[in-house]
């Protein structure tokens, strides 16, 4: 009845691609541009929070182990705190810029959650490859929302946070629990999908 | 008839600034990865090759999911918000 693991994978894709795609427009029109219609600086926020929301559901049905529900559920907690330390922002019932360090926290920790719960190497299959990617590539993209909580109108940092979610979007398409990665899986992985 | 359209959306074209451009740009590039992506490996697309596929691997299409964020940025989000900037370019111009 639960759909694969890869499809609530590429659901999670299209999501940080719809917020990659709102940073990255962002990050070109500039802050009072993007905030001339008062909803639309709540947009990715709001995603990102919804999100966090639904991995918990994910937490719940998907794990199949103690360190995989760790996982999951440590994406959901730092999710839904970025999300709302951003809204709070929006709204204006946070006022320190020291509260997008939430942003970077949820990135140092996911990526270490993707770090940590892989137990294999980076060639045994297609998704433990993609587990190493996607942490190490959150691990160092922290450097963007760490360093725009001190310029948050800088608009090489702005491009550079949206094209992490987008790389991580791309990651997360690629994902296929069985197959081979550049033609090499590990034998005892299991039965090879495409 | 047509030729004078041609030249107002090339006129139209050259009056928009880079950060419009770009704008403009990432709705269609968008589609174009998800039907890059579609060409490039067509068994994503179970909706092809419909029979005997369960409800999820239906719904599961990622390329038309791609191409769907594309749409919607392009015909949602970019119209208002080039609008805005263009406002906001015009109000530093003077």
């Amino acid at each position: 009845m639960l759909p694969k693991a890869e499809f609530v994978h590429w659901w999670f894709a299209t999501g940080f691609l719809i917020i990659g795609l709102l940073l990255l427009a962002e990050a070109f029109v500039g802050e009072e541009a993007w905030g001339r219609r008062p909803w639309r600086p709540y947009l990715w926020p709001s995603f990102a929070f919804v999100m966090g929301v639904l991995m918990w559901p994910v937490m719940v049905f998907f794990t199949s182990s103690t360190i995989h529900m760790l996982a999951h559920g440590s994406w959901a907690q730092v999710m839904m705190l970025a999300g709302a330390a951003e809204l709070g922002l929006v709204r204006g019932k946070l006022h320190s810029p020291y509260w997008r360090l939430c942003t970077a926290l949820a990135f140092v920790v996911s990526g270490a959650a993707f770090l940590i719960h892989e137990q294999n190497g980076w060639l045994y299959a297609r998704s433990a490859f993609l587990h190493h990617l996607i942490g190490w590539t959150l691990v160092t993209g922290a450097v963007f929302p760490l360093l725009r909580s001190f310029r948050p109108r800088a608009s090489a940092l702005q491009t550079g946070f949206a094209l992490v979610f987008i790389v991580l979007s791309v990651s997360l398409y690629c994902d296929r629990d069985i197959a081979p990665v550049f033609g090499h899986l590990s034998p005892v992985a299991g039965e090879p999908h495409r | 008839m047509e030729s004078h359209f041609a030249t107002e959306a090339a006129a139209q074209l050259r009056r928009q600034s880079p950060r419009a451009v770009a704008v403009n740009s990432i709705g269609p590039l968008t589609m174009l990865g998800g039907v890059a992506w579609a060409f490039l490996q067509p068994y994503r697309l179970t909706i092809l090759h419909p029979y005997a596929q369960g409800f999820w691997w239906l719904l599961s299409e990622p390329p038309l999911y791609v191409i769907a964020v594309g749409i919607v940025f392009a015909l949602v989000l970019a119209p208002g918000l080039l609008e805005d900037l263009e406002e906001v370019e015009d109000a530093a111009e003077g």
